[in-house]
């Protein structure tokens, strides 16, 4: 596996530009949750031409719903969710300037195509891995969304949160030939 | 009759919650252990790590170990002689889950499926109900998370597919979930009834000792064989890649109609929570 790549955010194109899958990212600086219900809404905001309660540019969207935070604690467990129920969303915001989505699994064609369109990247954290996670978490709040519970908007201040570069911004993705090169199944 | 009181199954709800986001089985933290061992890929290797890694922090910290606490699951065991009272069964379960998801920590993941408002305190819970002979109540709590549960998928085969068929429904829902469900995973199996009855059987097939062989040697013996054909497909943990995609596979049959052959594939991440009481 490779040495590790520290990303400071707000990310550079050119340090997005140097990486490459299978390559292992340390990610510090600020990123915004958004699951499920909150892209359904950030998508239908910007289909109407609404205001978002976050910046999209050269941001960085993590997909996880954390578990409550224990007293004098900023979060609770962290890993992230399944990204391919956001895939439906994913190219629109990607065309209005996100450049880094944090998940786990596998993306769609559809999705792999806008991030090479945008020079956008995706990486990975382990899914399970939360508490593990949890504890690069330096700061969270509140942003928006506050009715969603768990699924609301939150900023997190972040430091080495370890991450595998599943996309890069050449379009190459790990998914297809990770598992290749242990496939064993007869044709 | 022995009797128990319902406030008694509502604390030892309460408590099997939170342990069961907590901690995982010594069963399955062996099987975890064993993939490391056999696991030959940078990745797979390293992810197993993490996941060891991960089970030593939620217990120093006494938080959960994936944040996805689940829909709550419980099954009951209920001795014909044995006779409930003080209260609503139902209710009762519901307040343990209420309770021990609020104070816990836990997250509350459950909603309508339709406004997909959220009820804000995990419930109601998913309730098995058998009765069993004797005087006990066994009480078995197993939060399932929705990354491996949406993976999930059930088959009415023909007869004519028979064993073949069983494998190659599984193989390809294994391939298909791919990265998805957070592999390596457990493989819950139903297989014969109905529809109804196989979808609860992989479900039931979830709660046994992890990576212990089914007692009926046939059974066992296709368990094997779909461990070992799932374990050629590469996926590897996290899906990056590797050798161990499944660390058990647990199958459960029943008699089925002469028409029929339900196949029901529990997909189960390597979070396999479940804790039991016997009251």
């Amino acid at each position: 596996m490779s040495k590790i790549k520290l990303i400071e955010l707000p990310a550079q194109q050119e340090q997005l530009d140097e990486l490459t899958i299978g390559e292992l990212v340390h990610l510090s600086g600020v990123i915004y949750t958004a699951r499920d219900a909150a892209h359904k809404r950030l998508v239908n905001q910007l289909k109407a031409g609404q205001p978002l309660p976050i910046p999209l540019k050269n941001q960085a969207i993590f997909y996880v719903g954390p578990s409550p935070a224990k007293p004098g604690r900023g979060i609770g467990s962290c890993g992230p969710t399944t990204s391919g129920r956001m895939d439906s969303y994913a190219p629109l915001l990607l065309d209005a300037g996100l450049k880094i989505m944090i998940g786990k699994g596998q993306r769609s064609a559809e999705v792999i195509a806008a991030t090479k369109r945008n020079k956008a990247v995706y990486l990975v954290g382990i899914g399970g891995a939360a508490a593990l996670i949890s504890q690069t978490v330096k700061a969270a709040e509140l942003v928006d969304y506050a009715d969603l519970g768990t699924e609301a908007i939150h900023r997190l201040t972040v430091e080495k949160m370890p991450l595998i570069v599943a996309i890069d911004t050449k379009g190459n993705d790990l998914f297809a030939v990770g598992p290749q090169q242990y496939r064993t199944l007869p044709d | 009759m022995r009797e128990i009181e319902v406030g008694r199954i509502t604390e030892a709800v309460a408590e099997l919650c939170i342990k069961s986001c907590l901690y995982l089985g010594d069963d399955v933290v062996a099987l975890l252990r064993k993939a490391k061992a056999e696991e030959s890929s940078d990745f797979g290797s390293y992810v197993l790590d993490c996941l060891l890694e991960n089970l030593e922090i939620a217990e120093q910290e006494q938080i959960p170990l994936c944040q996805d606490t689940g829909m709550t699951v419980v099954f009951l065991e209920i001795g014909q002689d044995l006779h409930l009272v003080g209260g609503d069964l139902t209710e009762a379960v519901n307040e343990g889950v209420r309770r021990g998801y609020q104070e816990g920590y836990l997250r509350k993941s459950v909603l309508s499926p339709l406004s997909r408002i959220n009820t804000n305190d995990n419930t109601p819970a998913v309730i098995h109900t058998k009765i069993v002979p004797g005087d006990q109540l066994k009480i078995s709590v197993a939060p399932k998370g929705a990354g491996s549960e949406n993976m999930s998928r059930l088959k009415m085969l023909k007869p004519a597919d028979g064993l073949e068929g069983i494998k190659q429904f599984v193989l390809e829902t294994v391939l298909e979930a791919g990265a998805s469900p957070c592999p390596p995973l457990i493989l819950g199996i139903g297989i014969g009834g109905t529809m109804e009855k196989a979808a609860l059987m992989a479900k039931e097939a979830l709660l046994r000792k992890a990576g212990a062989p089914s007692p009926d040697p046939e059974v066992a013996q296709l368990e094997a064989e779909i461990l070992a054909l799932v374990n050629q497909t590469g996926i590897g943990p996290q899906g990056l890649g590797g050798k161990v995609t499944a660390m058990a596979v647990h199958i459960e049959t029943y008699p089925t109609h002469i028409a029929e052959l339900p196949v029901a594939v529990n997909i189960q991440c390597h979070a396999a929570r479940h804790q039991e009481i016997i009251l």
